[in-house]
């Protein structure tokens, strides 16, 4: 029960904390934001790992992780390749950029 | 072991706040990008570490997926962006579906037996957090697959899709939804709830679908941001479920992030959330009176150069049809080009051209556009009037002077780039057809305003080669 509650606590106290980082962020920035946040809700891999891993008394709830590993990593790899690739290609004219 | 394992969350959930604040500005974003990557590696490797796994799903699993993102991701043309975005946004709200599922379908039978052991946390408790994770998972997938067919222009086109008493229909399901979440911690074992667990499955792919198809392609920006936000939910409630903090931690910080970008997205376009997400945004519009009256005027890629090269001071306002016509390339050329002749020229950039927030700017970066060229739109308006030539290139709706002027526009109160303001305005389109949001613009029959017709690449391309022959 107090382990709950910390948790929902954790969560409220994360949410607010989102808010303040987002907040001032330049437009020119909202896609890789996007994305690299998008990647970070990849998080649900470690769920992932542990319905495939550890849920043994069925191969049926074993399979359903197994998916969504294979989905969550898609998201995690893909979101931070993505969003690695879009940010090599800001350049700033004093570094040389223009090629 | 527990206490490494707890740390290495605690030193995770350090990397993505690190790594969302180093994104908020150019200089540090791609280190940002990084951490954060880092953190995610650090969780993974640390439930790993979980005694009592087993690996041969683990491993299969983690390297089909990883390949088919690192492969995806590679591949993508930039142009292609925000579907992709789209895309792997979703496969993360099935994924947590899926987990939901997996932790249900192991706890169904436990809790079907009276008076099983509580652990941690009541059984009321876990149950909902399989009920919202399903539930939020479920419509972040099937909103994404919908918003990437859409961007994709596959199966749906960008058209919103609309139809009688969707708003009832909508109401109903969530209200069958959420009376089965009620049923559902009150009674959450057995095989009635299960079916009614699989009904609930469905019920929110059905909403997903169904409250994303009425959202007009123009408004795409702010629905990849919300559905963004619904995965990092999805994500924490997962957390919830396997009373994991790193996943609440990170699932919420998404989840506040997606929450802001949209509503920085809604106040770009001057309209409320409610009225993007239930609007049907362009659905009405196109036939509606609009005050575009007059005729416009055409002009050839020479006649534009002759002004060109005479020009103090150039604009260019790309939209999304500078991407289709993938000409970000030869824009930035051209711009070069007018650099030599003396003339300044830049970037303007609405918040929401393109089809995902800052669509334009990863354009323009990928075609080498040193990022100080880039213009904000509040930066640009005010001195507009002083600006010789302003270059629309495929970009309708946020240049359209009937937000500004016309009260019965469907767009009207939204910024625009006042283009108009210039003293000569030249559009790059196709043709006379209207934008993404089917409304007329007054723009095209201003004095000052001439219109060239074609591929916006092509006519860029001789404007190019014209610089190039004097």
């Amino acid at each position: 029960m107090v382990e709950m509650m910390l948790l929902v606590f954790t969560f409220v106290l994360a949410i607010f904390l989102g808010l303040e980082l987002i907040s001032k962020v330049p437009s020119m920035l909202h896609t890789p934001l996007t994305s690299g946040s998008n990647a970070i809700s990849g998080i649900t891999v470690v769920g992932a790992l542990v319905a495939a891993g550890t849920l043994h008394d069925s191969r049926f709830g074993t399979i359903l992780g197994f998916v969504a590993i294979v989905f969550a990593m898609i998201n995690v790899v893909g979101g931070y390749v993505v969003t690695n690739r879009m940010l090599a290609m800001f350049k700033s004219k004093e570094k040389g950029g223009q090629s | 072991m527990t206490i490494l394992i707890n740390s290495s969350y605690i030193v995770a959930s350090i990397a993505f706040v690190m790594g969302l604040k180093w994104m908020g500005r150019v200089e540090t974003a791609r280190k940002g990008n990084l951490i954060s990557a880092l953190g995610m590696t650090v969780v993974v490797l640390a439930t790993l570490a979980t005694p009592g796994m087993t690996y041969e799903w683990i491993a299969a699993g983690i390297v089909i997926g990883s390949v088919l993102g690192a492969v995806s991701a590679m591949r993508v043309p930039m142009t292609s962006m925000p579907e992709f975005v789209g895309l792997y946004n979703g496969f993360g709200g099935l994924a947590s579906l899926l987990v939901g599922w997996a932790e249900y379908h192991h706890n169904a039978p436990v809790w079907t037996v009276g008076g099983a052991p509580e652990g941690p946390a009541p059984i009321w408790f876990t149950a909902l957090a399989c009920f919202l994770t399903i539930l939020i998972g479920g419509v972040t997938f099937s909103g994404s697959m919908v918003a990437y067919c859409k961007l994709a222009e596959r199966v749906i086109g960008g058209k919103p899709i609309l139809y009688k008493g969707q708003h009832v229909v909508n109401l109903g399901i969530i209200l069958v939804v959420l009376l089965i979440g009620a049923a559902f911690a009150v009674h959450p074992g057995g095989q009635v709830t299960y079916a009614l667990f699989a009904v609930a499955i469905v019920l929110s792919l059905l909403l997903g679908i169904l409250i994303t198809i009425p959202i007009g392609g123009a408004d795409m920006p702010v629905v990849i941001c919300l559905l963004n936000s619904y995965s990092g939910l999805a994500g924490a409630a997962a957390g919830f479920v396997i009373l994991n903090p790193v996943l609440i931690v990170a699932g919420s910080l998404v989840g506040a992030s997606g929450i802001v970008l949209s509503i920085i997205m809604c106040k770009a376009m001057n309209r409320s959330f409610a009225n993007v997400l239930f609007g049907g945004f362009g659905a009405t519009a196109g036939s509606g009176p609009s005050g575009a009256h007059g005729e416009a005027k055409a002009a050839s890629p020479e006649e534009a150069y002759y002004v060109l090269e005479a020009a103090g001071s150039v604009v260019f306002v790309p939209g999304y049809g500078m991407a289709v016509a993938q000409a970000q390339h030869v824009v930035r050329e051209l711009g070069e080009l007018i650099e030599k002749n003396g003339a300044e020229v830049c970037y303007a950039i609405h918040p929401v051209a393109g089809r995902m927030p800052g669509h334009m700017n990863v354009l323009l970066a990928e075609a080498n556009v040193p990022y100080e060229k880039l213009v904000e739109m509040d930066a640009i308006n005010p001195t507009m009037n002083t600006v010789d030539v302003a270059i629309v290139i495929g970009a309708n709706d946020v240049v359209n002077p009937a937000a500004r002027d016309d009260e019965s526009s469907p767009i009207y109160g939204m910024p625009i780039i006042n283009v108009d303001h210039a003293r000569t305005v030249y559009v790059l389109k196709r043709s006379m057809a209207s934008g993404f949001a089917g409304i007329d613009n007054p723009l095209f029959f201003k004095e000052n305003t001439r219109m060239i017709f074609g591929d916006a690449k092509a006519t860029i391309q001789a404007l190019v080669a014209e610089f190039k022959a004097s």
